[in-house]
């Protein structure tokens, strides 16, 4: 089995130990991972801020790119969830609708991947520490995410678990609405950090890490003690990958 | 009192925003609604499929308008109810100003109605030296306080009892208290006898039934019921996107509308208004209008898609939802309609150029589409909208510029790759651990540092190393 790595822009610029980590985890569950060359952004910023047309000749490249791959997968629910469902939505050129078709059914998020296609139950990993979970918005509403990544993270050994307030309350993320409503972005990553506090986790692990570095951000600023990890990084830590 | 426009949106979120009761209060009723909404629907395990059914009827209604507005009309005729059609908000005020003032109306009684807010009714009626009171006690109280309600089912969500109580005391002079049951009997003592003294009395409509020519108003307090059959005249306004096809209908939508609403298994009182009292010793009006209100609706059902926006049933529970909603309540918006619903139909009713802000405050996150009982799927209609007003060129001309350039680079592999490096290579100019600066991300939740190598280099030369 070999997938196609799709690095998010975040992974890529800010963050790229979790792509690292999601390399090694698949790399240990024995698939064959490839970096195709000339990916760029799959056009999400663009489009969920109205600009359709701009996003047309992105949609098309990643398409063009992605299309004959065995599995595309990337550690981010908004990214597939951009490509799984919005693509769908635009006028995207005759060649590139055909190619679509097929990618839309092989792109998955990583912990869906792991779950519902390599059915991977227990990874045999450990990890010591009290975490939580935040449940980002693309991944649980708008593609349906919900078990897998808590599944995984159940998994792990002498890990406790506690499951914070409001797990799926958006964390104010939302792209470009963290710049356009700043302060109402704030105000909700403020929220969130608070109930991740609650729980007394020392990490709060997501699969997105937009939302992450957003949560992260906040934590730090204000002196609080829970660190954010990404799910993949988790799965590497734990397995001392 | 201030035009409402969603082109404050911006200002009116830095003063939400900094009222911490304000917060608080939204917060919590929001939060216990979707609670009591969350346990009564656990009971009903064809909750899903109600949603479908719905969506499909209203889909139906809004597809086919105006063959069902023209049932409507005439069955409503047969029954005795005289229709008035209003195109816009000042041919409706208008119509309702001369059944006022063919009747010599100086008193009038209100039940609960958001197309009368979307409209200025009142001000209106109050401006023509006619006495004008809210009996709803949410819109009671909102009325008292020169306010316009913040949300669609709960007008006054965002004040707390104290905020009541207060306001209680300053204009109408009561000893201060901020117990909730001795509040509402000051409430209820000053509406009561206005509804014997009453003229006419106006109301809105939840579902107006098409094949039966009636209407009905679904409420909690009873007080529409005394709206309706106390005066001798009675008004209710009506949006065109409101009916139903027939009373075979009515029992879905009833059953998924209170636990959106309220949270409640049932409302307490549905009351059906199916023409003036037929014989003189009856309860009920002697007179029934309808006003058809148009103002932007019809607009919206040139769009097929965008049109679902119509089959909304004004249950709030989108509001409940909203994460944006909770942290701001319902002034925010600028409009009659606020939260996500509110968001969608602002653009549609009042123009791109108005309603240029509204879907962008709006995080994406789905919660609303997951709750809405007709299913609309407003996550999707907001992100279209927000293309209209890319497209009719509301946006800024740096964003758009910026997104031009952004689209060009990124399908040139080569030139994206020369180009991207570049934060990296300025995050190494900068002193260790410190972030470029990117618009949103200060000091309040600064990003990480840039990679100075990005997941590419970094990839290909750990697979050298193996």
């Amino acid at each position: 089995m070999k997938v196609a790595l799709f690095i998010p822009c975040i992974t890529e610029h800010l963050l790229p130990e979790t792509g690292i980590s999601m390399v090694k985890v698949l790399e240990h569950l024995g698939v064959e991972v490839e970096y195709v060359e000339n990916q760029t952004c799959c056009g999400q910023p663009a489009f969920n801020s109205g600009y359709h047309d701009e996003v047309i000749p992105m949609a098309e490249h990643f398409i063009e790119l992605f299309a004959d791959k065995e599995f595309v997968i990337a550690p981010s629910g908004s990214c597939v969830g951009m490509v799984r469902v919005h693509y769908a939505r635009l006028p995207l050129n005759e060649k590139a609708k055909s190619k679509y078709k097929t990618l839309q059914s092989k792109i998955f998020e990583f912990t869906e991947f792991l779950v519902d296609v390599l059915k991977v139950k227990n990874l045999g990993g450990s990890f010591a520490h009290r975490v939580t979970y935040h449940q980002s918005c693309h991944l649980g509403n708008e593609l349906g995410i919900v078990s897998q990544p808590r599944e995984l993270i159940r998994s792990i050994d002498n890990i406790d678990f506690v499951e914070m307030e409001n797990a799926s309350v958006c964390c104010g993320f939302g792209g470009t609405f963290s710049y356009k409503f700043e302060d109402i972005s704030l105000s909700l990553v403020a929220q969130k950090s608070n109930y991740i506090e609650a729980t007394g986790a020392e990490y709060c692990i997501g699969a997105d890490s937009s939302c992450l570095m957003n949560i992260e951000g906040y934590l730090k600023a204000h002196n609080m003690k829970a660190r954010t990890m990404h799910i993949a990084d988790l799965l590497a830590k734990s397995l001392n990958l | 009192m201030q035009k409402l426009t969603p082109l404050n949106i911006k200002k009116n979120v830095a003063e939400a925003l900094s009222d911490e009761r304000l917060k608080k209060a939204v917060l919590n009723a929001t939060l216990s609604s979707l609670d009591s909404r969350e346990n009564i629907i656990k009971e009903i395990p064809y909750w899903e499929e109600l949603r479908q059914k719905t969506n499909n009827i209203k889909a139906e209604v809004i597809n086919n308008l105006d063959k069902y507005l023209e049932t409507f009309e005439r069955n409503c005729e047969q029954n005795g109810i005289i229709i008035h059609w209003a195109k816009d908000d000042v041919s409706a005020r208008n119509t309702i100003l001369k059944i006022a003032s063919d009747n010599n109306v100086k008193k009038i009684v209100k039940s609960k109605s958001l197309t009368t807010e979307e409209i200025h009714l009142n001000d209106a009626l109050i401006e023509n030296g006619i006495e004008t009171l809210e009996t709803d006690l949410g819109e009671y109280i909102v009325q008292l306080k020169g306010q316009v309600p913040s949300h669609l089912i709960i007008p006054a969500l965002h004040l707390s009892k104290e905020d009541v109580g207060e306001l209680f005391t300053e204009k109408l002079g009561t000893e201060y208290t901020n117990v909730p049951e001795e509040l509402l009997l000051v409430a209820r003592k000053n509406i009561r006898k206005k509804f014997l003294q009453a003229d006419m009395g106006i109301s809105g409509s939840n579902f107006a039934i098409a094949e039966s020519g009636s209407f009905v108003v679904v409420e909690n307090e009873a007080n529409a019921h005394l709206t309706i059959t106390m005066p001798k005249i009675h008004v209710a306004v009506i949006g065109i996107e409101k009916l139903i096809p027939n009373m075979e209908a009515l029992p879905y939508f009833l059953k998924l509308l209170a636990p959106s609403a309220t949270g409640q298994k049932s409302s307490t009182y549905v009351n059906f208004i199916g023409g003036p009292s037929r014989n003189k010793y009856g309860e009920g009006p002697e007179e029934v209008h309808v006003v058809l209100v148009d103002n932007g609706r019809s607009r919206v059902l040139h769009d097929k898609q965008l049109r679902e926006t119509l089959q909304c049933i004004r249950c709030g529970a989108c509001l409940n939802s909203c994460p944006v909603y909770q942290q701001i309540g319902g002034h925010a918006y600028g409009w009659v309609y606020m939260g996500p619903i509110g968001a969608a139909l602002a653009p549609q009713y009042l123009g791109t150029h108005e309603g240029k802000y509204s879907p962008y405050l709006c995080t994406l996150c789905s919660e609303c589409y997951n709750v809405c009982p007709v299913k609309i799927n407003l996550p999707e209609h907001l992100l279209t909208l927000r293309n209209q007003i890319v497209e009719d060129g509301e946006t800024e001309k740096v964003e758009k510029a910026a997104m031009k350039t952004f689209s060009f680079v990124a399908t040139r592999p080569k030139l994206y790759n020369m180009l991207t490096v570049l934060p990296a290579v300025m995050q190494k100019m900068m002193p260790e651990g410190k972030s470029l600066s990117v618009p949103g991300y200060g000091k309040e939740r600064p990003l990480p540092p840039f990679d100075k190598l990005g997941f590419k280099k970094r990839y290909q030369e750990g697979k050298g190393k193996k």
